[in-house]
């Protein structure tokens, strides 16, 4: 039979299953195979914390959500058109996301009655009215992977295992996905057991079989290519990202990079995948605990390596300390903090932005550093280089705030050019720099940066002694003179205020906005979007988004000014509001969420419309 | 390889411009006076030799010393030397502790330290009392001890820092103690030879909130009789005529003091500090009490292991030894691994 095909300009598709069903594999490859076709792309994974919850239960969902486009987009998507439900716990928890009119594909061999009393369904939801107004797809996925696989010499369990890959060839089939990136990547994962990778595609190979004959599937769908600049692309994780820009900071500082790492969810993945990177001389420490993984970068960095930490919100409280020495002993350290809902042990997969306090104000004494937030997956891999650059060139601490949403999330990233990215080489101290050409003063700043001599052991005739007790200006010797301590905190606050930073650039594209939208790190996708479909009614609207978050952009002040109404939307209680009203004296409004999932850019613009009513 | 050139240094090359500002008859000062003598003996060129320390009175030790040092935070000397020393293998790094800030605040790091074998050598003072904070008893104080903050004495059991050190993997154990010069170089000697962490707790008498912890084994008329001086390869018998001696009982788990005189001399125990069972030196670090009686110094356990430091360099080597192209044309390679896909324009 010869299927309609129908053209779209965008789809979101949802992945929803048990934590054992595969599911972000599946939105993996499926995402991946989409990212071949050149459509624009956003991801969001969203998974419990919990390893194995009870199987078929609602805390065991795991999900995965792709929006695909033949233009650029800016999220995931705030509904998905399709869900992918591979068991009740999954239809349920999904079910109150999806419009009405969506598509479903249920998995019905997992509707027994012992899996809907699980999550509370008193009669199956296929049989009663519950879906009403949706497109449901009954598709009895398990029994016809299991008969797809008959043939085949494998195991009942591991033929059940392989239905997320019916699933996934099923989808493929209906948005007219390639499908070799799939069957190249099963051959890898199961390259020591053969009978695995012939298992999973031929329940791959079923599920696009199913599709292409079965009756209940009348539409094939296209999305075309989006435009997009050209170059080549790689779909690109913001951890991932994270990573690569770390090792890059690497090659171009000629720096050995040393990450002291302590695993934590949700930025545990930086750890390995740095840890693959050895040929680059990249060193990785799985510390005791937070404490000594920051301590061994710092250690590192002291003896003139590039020293990395990564961690979350609980592991930033621990390292406080070792950040204060680190701005008394000013040296370079990275500190990631990959955000997650807290306080305490929190939600530690759901995202949230509410460590900025911690990382503009978390220490004791006047203790600064420079702080910046990707906006993107793809910006963590400049914003890792960034984070280097400023650590290195000014001699200080860097936190680089990145959060779930970002971290997991994935987009095309245009591979840059290697020589394009900064130069990050640094010059240690080699010889005495005291006016009587013996004496070396490592405390006598450069008068650009502030930066003091970074003179590392190993270097003849620099001996010297550092440490945490406040130091006198130029020789760096225990004082205790109060001129000093007062001067030396005002330097060390003015090395952080006077590093040049971009300035914010607004985007207001008729230049009539007299509302502005003002966001940082992960919210710019959401807000963005938010803007853009107001533009489009004829609303104007204009957007400036913060990477630099210490020192702040200069012409930020006069930024803000220029517009009647301020509003600052943060999945926090208002933290940047508050530093922004605090520091600029602008009665900015903030929008507030902290669900632990990014914002719906149809949130925002329902807001934002308020907003604009009042003005 | 040359032979090493003599760098002809002296204990006044080791000497910062700093003054010394411990307290008067502080056991501090005659460690450092020993390490500042001792240093040459390493020919190493100062600049290659960093002390790191976290905080107490002992972990002023680096800003007296003219080599690279770093006075750091409480507890924390053992994870920053072992980011300094893993990245830095041509570095001699040494850990100036005191028994709060190693067995208190930094415990986990100083166990890690040695169970990773990491190459640090860790001097720890031991003086059983908290001094920069004026007098608190210590996780090494003995029960009942009465200080500012147990005005009716400490109700927690101490510490036995070597029975600690070895319970961590420890590699290499030695004591020794601050008013001895020659015996202390002597386990400063064996400790720099040991490849891996060296952990040597010296004895410190604080002589103004815990004046004389130790009296009993620097008193001439006593030390004797309390001292078990240990050298690697000779039986052990101690006291002013060697009347003591240590065996291991039949039947039993640890070792025991008898006297000479009533003992086979085949039962006397010959010490061995390369027995790879660390329960022998353990059993030795348990023989005194809290009198002080039986208190064995030198070096208890000297053993063979590979350092982490060398294991991560060796990884890392191995990593790079088949890479022929440049960092930027490994770099651009990297970026663009994994799935790909071109825009022409």
């Amino acid at each position: 039979m010869t299927k309609q095909i129908r053209q779209l300009e965008r789809v979101v598709i949802r992945f929803a299953g048990d934590s054992g069903d595969g599911m972000q594999l599946t939105g993996d490859r499926f995402t991946s195979e989409t990212a071949q076709l050149g459509n624009d792309i956003s991801t969001l994974p969203n998974f419990p914390a919990e390893i194995r919850a009870p199987a078929g239960t609602l805390p065991g969902v795991s999900s995965f959500q792709v929006h695909f486009a033949d233009y650029d987009i800016l999220t995931p998507g705030d509904a998905p058109n399709v869900l992918v439900a591979m068991n009740p716990a999954a239809l349920k928890a999904n079910l109150t996301d999806l419009p009405r009119g969506a598509d479903i594909i249920v998995n019905t061999d997992e509707f027994t009655k012992r899996n809907l009393a699980k999550v509370g369904y008193a009669s199956s939801p296929l049989d009663d009215d519950t879906l009403a107004g949706y497109a449901v797809h009954p598709v009895a996925l398990t029994s016809m992977t299991i008969g797809a696989l008959a043939e085949l010499d494998v195991s009942k369990k591991d033929a059940e295992r392989a239905k997320n890959m019916f699933a996934l060839g099923l989808l493929s089939w209906m948005y007219s996905r390639p499908y070799e990136s799939t069957l190249r990547f099963l051959e890898r994962k199961f390259a020591k057991r053969p009978e695995l990778v012939a298992a999973n595609v031929a329940a791959f190979k079923a599920g696009w079989n199913f599709g292409e004959t079965t009756e209940d599937f009348a539409v094939r769908y296209e999305v075309k290519p989006a435009k997009m600049p050209p170059g080549t692309y790689r779909n690109i994780t913001g951890n991932a990202a994270l990573s690569l820009g770390l090792v890059a900071a690497g090659v171009r500082s000629g720096l050995p990079v040393f990450l002291g790492a302590y695993p934590i969810t949700p930025a545990s993945d930086i750890l390995h995948e740095l840890s693959k990177h050895k040929r680059f001389g990249v060193t990785t420490m799985q510390a005791e605990d937070e404490i000594a993984a920051i301590g061994a970068a710092l250690g590192a960095s002291y003896g003139g390596a590039l020293g990395v930490t990564t961690t979350s919100g609980p592991g930033v409280a621990l390292k406080g300390e070792t950040i204060s020495l680190a701005v008394a002993l000013e040296l370079p350290l990275v500190i990631v903090d990959v955000q997650r809902a807290g306080p305490s042990t929190g939600m530690p997969t759901k995202t949230e932005q509410a460590d900025l306090n911690m990382a503009l104000f978390g220490r004791h004494g006047e203790a600064p550093v420079a702080v910046i937030a990707p906006k993107s997956p793809s910006d963590c891999f400049h914003a890792a280089l960034e984070a280097a650059r400023i650590a290195l060139t000014y001699r200080t601490p860097v936190i680089l705030l990145s959060d779930n949403y970002v971290a997991n999330g994935s987009e095309p990233w245009l591979l840059p050019e290697v020589e394009s990215l900064p130069d990050l080489r640094v010059e240690f101290a080699t010889a005495p720099n005291g006016e009587d050409g013996t004496t070396f003063l490592p405390y006598l700043r450069d008068p650009q940066t502030l930066a003091r001599p970074w003179a590392v052991p190993g270097t003849p005739g620099l001996e010297h002694r550092i440490g945490g007790l406040e130091k006198a200006d130029k020789t760096g010797d225990i004082s205790y003179d109060p001129a000093n301590h007062d001067y030396m905190v005002r330097t060390r606050a003015a090395r952080i205020e006077t590093i040049p930073v971009p300035d914010i650039e607004v985007e207001d594209p008729d230049g009539d906005a007299r509302v502005l939208v003002l966001g940082w790190g992960s919210t710019y996708g959401p807000i963005g979007a938010a803007c853009r479909a107001l533009r489009q009614r004829g609303l104007p609207v204009a957007q400036a988004h913060l990477r630099h978050l210490a020192p702040m952009p200069a012409n930020l002040g006069a930024v803000l000014r220029s517009y009647e109404r301020v509003v600052i939307p943060e999945m926090n209680l208002g933290q940047l509001a508050h530093v922004i009203r605090g520091r600029y004296l602008v009665d900015a409004i903030g929008y507030n969420q902290v669900r632990g999932l990014p914002f719906t850019a149809a949130e925002l613009e329902t807001m934002l419309e308020e907003v604009l009513k009042n003005v | 390889m040359s032979e090493p050139v003599a760098l002809k240094l002296t204990a006044k090359d080791f000497k910062s411009d700093q003054e010394v500002r411990w307290c008067p008859g502080c056991g501090d000062y005659a460690i450092l006076a020993a390490v500042q003598q001792f240093m040459p003996e390493l020919n190493i060129p100062r600049e290659n030799i960093v002390f790191v320390s976290g905080i107490g009175c002992s972990s002023r030790f680096p800003y007296y010393m003219n080599t690279y040092g770093m006075h750091s935070i409480h507890g924390r000397a053992p994870a920053i030397a072992t980011g300094l020393s893993v990245s830095r293998p041509d570095l001699s790094v040494w850990v100036v502790t005191g028994d709060g800030d190693a067995l208190s605040i930094g415990g986990n790091h100083l166990i890690h330290a040695l169970r990773r074998n990491v190459n640090l050598k860790i001097l720890l003072f031991n003086n059983r009392i908290y001094g920069l904070t004026k007098g608190q008893y210590s996780p090494t104080s003995e029960v009942g001890k009465i200080t500012k903050s147990t005005p009716v004495g400490s109700a927690d059991a101490p510490f036995n820092p070597l029975s600690l050190a070895l319970g961590a993997e420890a590699t290499f154990v030695g004591r020794t103690i601050d008013s001895d010069r020659k015996h202390l170089q002597s386990v400063l000697r064996a400790a720099a030879e040991h490849s891996g962490s060296a952990f040597v707790e010296i004895y410190q008498n604080c002589n103004i909130f815990n004046d004389g912890a130790f009296e009993q084994l620097k008193e001439p008329g006593t030390r004797d009789d309390y001292l078990i001086r240990l050298e690697h390869g000779q039986p052990i018998t101690f006291g002013k005529d060697g009347q003591f001696c240590v065996v291991h009982p039949p039947g039993g788990f640890g070792l025991e003091v008898r006297e000479t005189a009533a003992t086979p001399a085949e039962e006397i125990v010959v010490h061995d500090a390369t027995v790879a069972d660390p329960a022998y030196a353990f059993a030795l670090s348990r023989l005194p009490g809290f009198d002080l009686r039986n208190t064995p110094i030198g070096v208890f356990r000297s053993v063979r292991r590979p350092s982490y430091d060398s294991v991560v360099q060796g990884q890392l080597a191995d990593a790079r030894a088949t890479v022929s192209e440049t960092p930027e044309q490994q770099l651009a390679g990297l970026l663009g691994s994994g799935d790909t896909w071109t825009i022409v324009g």
